[in-house]
């Protein structure tokens, strides 16, 4: 239970290329179109996947957020849309709606689960995992990339609530529960 | 507070994450329906003290429909399933039989 | 008096001096003090008064279940009343003051309502204070909020900061006893989560302080190796000063955490309110002593024989030299060795059992105690002090048999189970008729969400008030909660205790003159008197009487009370206690901060605002703004020496005369796309939205099922088989839900695609005659009215910007709307008033674009819809299909009543003198309705003064409104109604001239 005495702290990373996809997500055209612009497979259910230019979220049975650099979100979705075409879907570019923050240090498992009724204790949210929740009274999504790294994306207009959340929750210190 | 698995993304979401739909399995009743049929429709809801079936929206998660089967006494959950469907399936009416033998609810049992 | 012995006290480290006031006087106590074992070292045993009769009180008890020693702690931000002085840990600067008494704790004003107690029994308020019914008003009931009440309300702001946190566990543990304990280190060893949560600062509970030995070692060793060995298991949370408050559905606990509160240090965070979800909860909390009923049970001297030992041997307070006990069980006689081996004296043991022959009144006959059978206390004598005692038969009437002198009385009536988290669910208690309590029945418990039990008391708190017992049973309930092999309990040892004889009235012939003093209630003044009134009054059911005499309504909610209170209740009733029942065990199970309960939702981080890409510009520009939704908008923008009437008038007119510019980001965008989507859009808007060309808006209502108007905005085809519904400010959440609830819920098979794109885009409008200029000089698209014309849109780059312009007004004027990707529309934004300097452009807010669509006759959704209007009722007709069979609401405004010719209907309104109507203002039709009020024929939805027009406007839905245009109406009933004249409700421009330019 030794409590951690050193800090969390919560970074805007600014821009990030995003686009949501919605598709059959078992559907080999569209698995295939995936790869293409992210290198990635399509993760299963609530997966978390990152690649080296990209990443992709598994977001519910019909809908996937893919992570591309900041200025390709617009040719990832014309990829998509070409890939795809004659066949339904929906692929549009979300990277202005979204902030994304970087929660990083020793409890930032337990700064998100100050904010979030979601089960962040290790076992039960490991790495590789995306978890769509609330953050205080927003929606939010988070996922681990490593020990004590997160990233949180929640809508731009809320931005301002969920860092001020965030950098409360980290400053308030470690509850030792995890 | 309750905690319902949604079917849609396996999480065990506690109500926070969750909003309410009311009553599960309606028949909707558009243009050519009798005043009688629009009435049952729009506001002749069950309300039974046990065994009830529920739409629940998983909006602070994957924002995707389900049903729920519980006893609204108990809070007992038999079960929750796929918003697609206009009856009860198979499994989630055993449960409920193994729990509430003779359960009815409109012309489900 | 009460003092600090020289010797002993576990908890207190007399090496270091604590020091802090109580209502201006210094006091000093040790760190591990309570601010009442301090007063008590001190020599202060008043703590507080009473609350119906002012009567002076001392701590009865040692913990969250004390009545008496509530004081008002801290100063400014950090005041809060009622604090218990017993569990209110010392630190150097502490600041306390008694409640409710007025001017001095020592002689307080209010305490002249004892003198007439007998002429304010229970239920005295209501019988008394009925009648006349305008002096309750003016002068009972301000009498009455003066000298009741506790502690003061805070004033000052919080200067505390709180938060919650999620745990998600297999097992909550509540309560640090030995059974909890013992509970935790065999739930611990099965691997999986666990949290462990004591309310105070200390582990062990009672056994410490009783000296029980747990396999063959000390109570207190054990405890401190237990303790250690659950520290190293990285599968166990444990936490003292941490309350388990409340069980809720579906294993939710909450539990209040305290992390500064006995600290002088204030800058951390002072409390956490963990949010427990709990696959198996174990109640541990142990059981608390019961006063017994005696004449003067409550003077100050006066207290439970349990709390007595604890203040003796955690904190070496002596309670006075002289001690007279009073039991009707074994356990008591603790208490009297106690005192006796610190060199005490206790003149007798006054046992209402006819015969005591167990372990330890013999210990204590072999100590040289004299112990007396059969025996009762029959008054207290002292006032603000016990100074003796009064004996008498147990059995009898009162007689008083003999005098004690005494400083101090330690009763026992029993205890009683914590089972207030077995209970807050539903789980249902037995009379445990040997030990005289309810105790939880294992074939009720509260049912959790698979139908099973999912709480469990273990320990004192299921009635196993032995340490072995508690601890084997504690251990079993280990394995239940885990489903896996506990192994052996421990093997606990404690002394052999005889029967308990319950003792609801002592003695038990007492007569009315000592039953008006024989305390229930501390906090609330309620006696056995009332009790009993209660009952020869009617009432039966103990909820109703523990309203009508305020038994337990008190904020330690009857934890000592409520059983006594019960059994007098039953016996007055002649009925067994298990008839009568308990009443309801409510969370808390102790009261806890509304700063915890907030957690961050406080300050900057109270609720979420949102803001748009222009947000930071429109705070540079001193913008008034007005909440929309949860978005934050500008109102209106005014100028050094400009009041916002001003400013909202001079936005309008340079608008209509040049141009403005509109933050209109907040605008709902969605994008519907699929080869169904023509279908669904035609289902969703009640115009027909499919054969909408490519490139071609369309302005479209949303209504639900029961027909009435829920949203609007403008419809864009984007491509062949996407759609961009525009929705209002406030509704694109909703609208986004409800398309994605038919889609999910109704009409699966359709394949319709939709994403809510409205933080995607800025959005800006450029409206006014200089519209076309601004954007020409910007340059990149053609937006001349020939290629982009009125209700048109086009896709392109606008001053190196890529946008979408849509040819939209929402003002009469010439209107461009230009959307452009969120993170780029700062720059638009500064680029469009740059470019438009040149042409008067100046910045719009919500006001003036409020005003504008007024005068235009647009309805704006909230002021002419209220969830009961239908299109037909705005005069919308032209935008519902006749062609369609179905869309949402189409058979809703097929019914009756929605098409009664009788209907309010909107028109235009213009007051005789030019004035502006009041918001919401009726107008007034002949006679009265059922109900005695002035009947109405239709009411203001929107009114403003128009700059444009120079006068006031305004809308309104009017019963044929729309077939008695000219007619005057009178708005307001009062003296002087205002006139006003029927009218078209467009009242600028009604050609529409302007828009199309």
């Amino acid at each position: 239970m030794a409590e951690a005495t050193t800090t969390v702290t919560v970074r805007d990373l600014g821009a990030q290329g995003m686009v949501t996809l919605r598709g059959d997500l078992a559907d080999e055209t569209l698995i295939k179109a995936v790869r293409k612009v992210t290198g990635l497979t399509v993760p299963g259910q609530r997966g978390f996947r990152r690649g080296k230019s990209g990443a992709v979220a598994w977001m519910s049975p019909d809908e996937l957020l893919l992570l591309v650099p900041e200025d390709k979100a617009g040719s990832a979705v014309a990829d998509l849309d070409r890939a795809l075409d004659g066949q339904h879907h929906l692929a549009v570019d979300v990277s202005d709606a979204r902030a994304m923050f970087a929660v990083e240090g020793p409890f930032a498992r337990e700064v998100l689960a100050k904010c979030s009724p979601a089960d962040l204790h290790p076992d039960s949210l490991p790495e590789g995992e995306i978890r769509r929740t609330r953050l205080g009274q927003v929606a939010a999504a988070f996922w681990c990339e490593g020990d004590g790294i997160w990233r949180v994306i929640v809508f731009r207009s809320v931005a301002g609530y969920a860092q001020a959340l965030l950098e409360r929750s980290a400053r308030d210190g470690a509850v030792g529960a995890f | 507070m309750l905690i319902l698995t949604c079917p849609n993304c396996g999480i065990a979401a506690e109500e926070t994450e969750l909003s309410p739909g009311g009553e599960a399995h309606l028949h909707r009743h558009g243009p050519g329906s009798s005043d009688g049929e629009f009435e049952e429709y729009l506001f002749l809801k069950e309300n039974p003290r046990g065994v009830h079936f529920e739409r629940w929206r998983h909006s602070h998660g994957c924002g995707k429909w389900f049903h729920a089967a519980r006893d609204t006494a108990t809070l007992q959950v038999f079960g929750t399933y796929s918003a697609q469907t206009t009856e009860p399936p198979q499994h989630i009416r055993d449960a409920i039989t193994a729990a509430r033998p003779g359960w009815r609810w409109r012309d489900f049992s | 008096m009460s003092t600090r012995l020289a010797q002993g006290g576990r908890l207190i480290d007399r090496s270091r001096q604590v020091s802090f006031t109580f209502d201006g006087k210094t006091f000093r106590g040790h760190p591990g003090d309570t601010l009442a074992s301090a007063l008590l070292a001190g020599g202060q045993v008043v703590m507080g008064r009473s609350f119906k009769y002012h009567r002076p009180r001392g701590a009865v008890a040692y913990g969250v279940e004390e009545p008496n020693a509530l004081v008002n702690l801290g100063e400014e931000g950090r005041f809060e009343p009622d604090t218990r002085a017993t569990t209110q840990e010392i630190f150097d600067g502490l600041v306390a003051e008694s409640q409710n008494r007025w001017p001095s704790l020592d002689w307080d004003i209010g305490a002249v309502n004892s003198l007439f107690a007998r002429f304010l029994p229970a239920g005295f308020y209501y019988k008394m204070f009925i009648h006349p019914r305008a002096a309750w008003k003016h002068l009972f009931e301000p009498f009455i909020r003066r000298s009741a009440g506790l502690g003061r309300a805070p004033r000052a702001r919080d200067a505390d900061r709180y938060e919650h946190f999620y745990a998600h566990v297999d097992v909550v543990i509540a309560g640090g006893g030995v059974a909890g304990l013992a509970a935790a280190l065999a739930a611990g060893r099965s691997g999986k989560r666990v949290l462990l949560v004591e309310q105070s600062g200390h582990w062990g509970g009672r056994a410490v302080v009783d000296g029980a030995r747990i396999d063959g070692k000390e109570a207190a060793d054990w405890v401190a190796d237990a303790v250690a060995a659950l520290d190293a298991m990285p599968n166990v949370t444990l936490r003292t000063r941490a309350m388990a408050a409340g069980v809720y559905d579906h294993g939710y606990v909450l539990v209040h955490e305290r992390l500064t509160d006995h600290l002088a240090d204030k800058s951390g965070l002072r409390q956490r309110l963990w949010r427990v979800r709990a696959g198996r909860i174990i109640n541990a909390a142990g059981a608390l002593e019961r006063p017994l009923s005696f004449a003067g049970n409550d003077v100050p001297g006066v207290m439970l024989a349990s709390a007595m030992r604890d203040y003796l041997v955690n904190h070496a307070i002596s309670p006075g030299d002289r001690t007279v006990i009073v039991t009707n069980n074994d356990d008591a006689y603790r208490t009297a060795l106690a005192l006796h081996e610190a060199g005490l004296i206790v003149p007798a043991v006054l046992d209402a059992r006819p015969v005591a022959d167990g372990e330890l009144p013999e210990r204590a006959r072999a100590a040289g105690i004299r112990v007396e059978t059969g025996r009762a206390v029959v008054r207290v004598k002292g006032r603000s002090h016990v100074t003796g005692v009064e004996v008498g038969l147990h059995v009898g009437e009162g007689s008083v048999l003999e005098e004690i002198a005494c400083d101090a009385v330690a009763m026992s009536g029993g205890w009683s189970p914590v089972v207030h988290l077995w209970s807050h669910c539903g789980g249902k208690l037995n009379w445990d008729e040997a030990q005289a309590h309810f105790r939880p029945d294992p074939e009720r418990p509260p049912l959790g969400a698979d139908g099973t039990g999912f709480v469990r008391c273990v320990g004192a708190s299921n009635g196993h008030l032995r340490t072995g017992d508690g601890i084997a049973d504690a251990v079993a309930g280990a394995a239940w909660a885990t489903g896996a092999d506990a192994g052996k309990a421990p093997a606990g040892e404690d002394a052999d205790e005889g029967a308990l004889m319950p003792v609801w009235l002592m003695p038990q012939g007492a007569g009315v003159k000592l039953r008006a003093k024989m305390w229930l209630d501390y906090q609330n003044d309620v006696k056995v008197s009332d009790v009993q009134l209660a009952a020869r009054e009617g009432y039966e059911s103990v909820e109703h009487t523990k309203r009508y005499t305020t038994l337990g309504m008190a904020t330690d909610q009857g934890k000592l009370s409520n059983i006594n209170g019960l059994a007098v209740l039953s016996g007055a009733l002649n009925a067994a206690i298990p008839q009568v029942g308990t009443t309801t065990f409510r969370p808390p199970y102790v009261p806890y901060t509304l700063g915890a309960i907030a957690g961050s939702a406080a300050r900057e981080t109270f609720m979420p605002l949102r803001k748009t890409q222009m947000d930071s510009w429109h705070v540079e520009q001193g913008a008034e703004f007005e909440p929309v939704g949860l978005w934050r908008r500008p109102y209106s923008y005014p100028r050094l020496g400009e009041t916002v009437k001003d400013s909202v008038a001079r936005e309008i007119l340079n608008t209509r005369k040049n141009v403005g510019i509109l933050d209109a980001s907040t605008l709902g965008k969605i994008i519907v796309k699929g080869p169904d989507a023509g279908r669904f859009v035609d289902m969703m808007y009640t115009n027909m939205m499919s054969n909408l060309a490519v490139g071609r808006c369309r302005y479209g209502l949303m209504c639900n099922e029961q027909g009435f108007l829920v949203d609007d905005g403008v419809v864009a085809r984007l491509s062949e088989d996407t759609w961009l519904c525009h929705t209002t400010s406030g509704g694109a959440d909703n609208v986004h839900a409800q398309m994605e609830e038919w889609l999910q819920t109704e009409w699966w098979d359709w394949q319709v695609y939709t994403a809510n794109v409205t933080e995607q885009w800025g959005q800006i409008g450029v409206v006014g005659p200089n519209a076309r200029k601004v954007l020409e000089k910007l340059g990149g698209m053609d937006v001349s009215k020939e290629t982009l014309p009125f209700m048109h849109w086009a896709e392109g780059e606008l001053a190196g910007f890529p946008v979408r312009i849509f040819r939209i007004s929402f003002s009469g004027e010439l209107s461009y709307e230009i959307a452009v990707p969120a993170g780029q529309a700062r720059g638009l934004w500064d680029a469009i008033l740059a470019a438009g300097a040149e042409f008067g452009m100046q910045p719009y807010g919500t006001e003036a674009l409020h005003v504008m669509r007024a005068e235009k006759g647009f309805i704006m959704i909230g002021d002419e819809t209220d969830g009961t209007v239908i299109p037909q009722d705005l005069g919308l007709n032209w935008a519902i299909s006749k062609k369609k069979d179905d869309f949402i609401g189409k058979r809703g405004q097929q019914r009756e009543h929605m098409v009664d010719p009788l209907r309010w209907k909107l028109v235009g309104l213009e007051t005789e003198d030019g004035s502006v109507l009041p918001e919401g203002a009726y107008a007034v039709a002949p006679g009265d309705n059922a109900n005695g009020q002035r009947n109405v024929q239709g009411r203001v939805t929107s009114t403003y003064h128009s700059p444009t027009l120079g006068r006031g406007i305004a809308m309104g839905l009017v019963e044929r409104g729309p077939d008695r245009m000219g007619e005057m109406l009178e708005f307001g009933a009062g003296a002087d109604p205002v006139r006003a004249k029927i009218v078209d409700p467009v009242f600028y421009d009604k050609a529409g001239e302007k828009q199309d330019g």
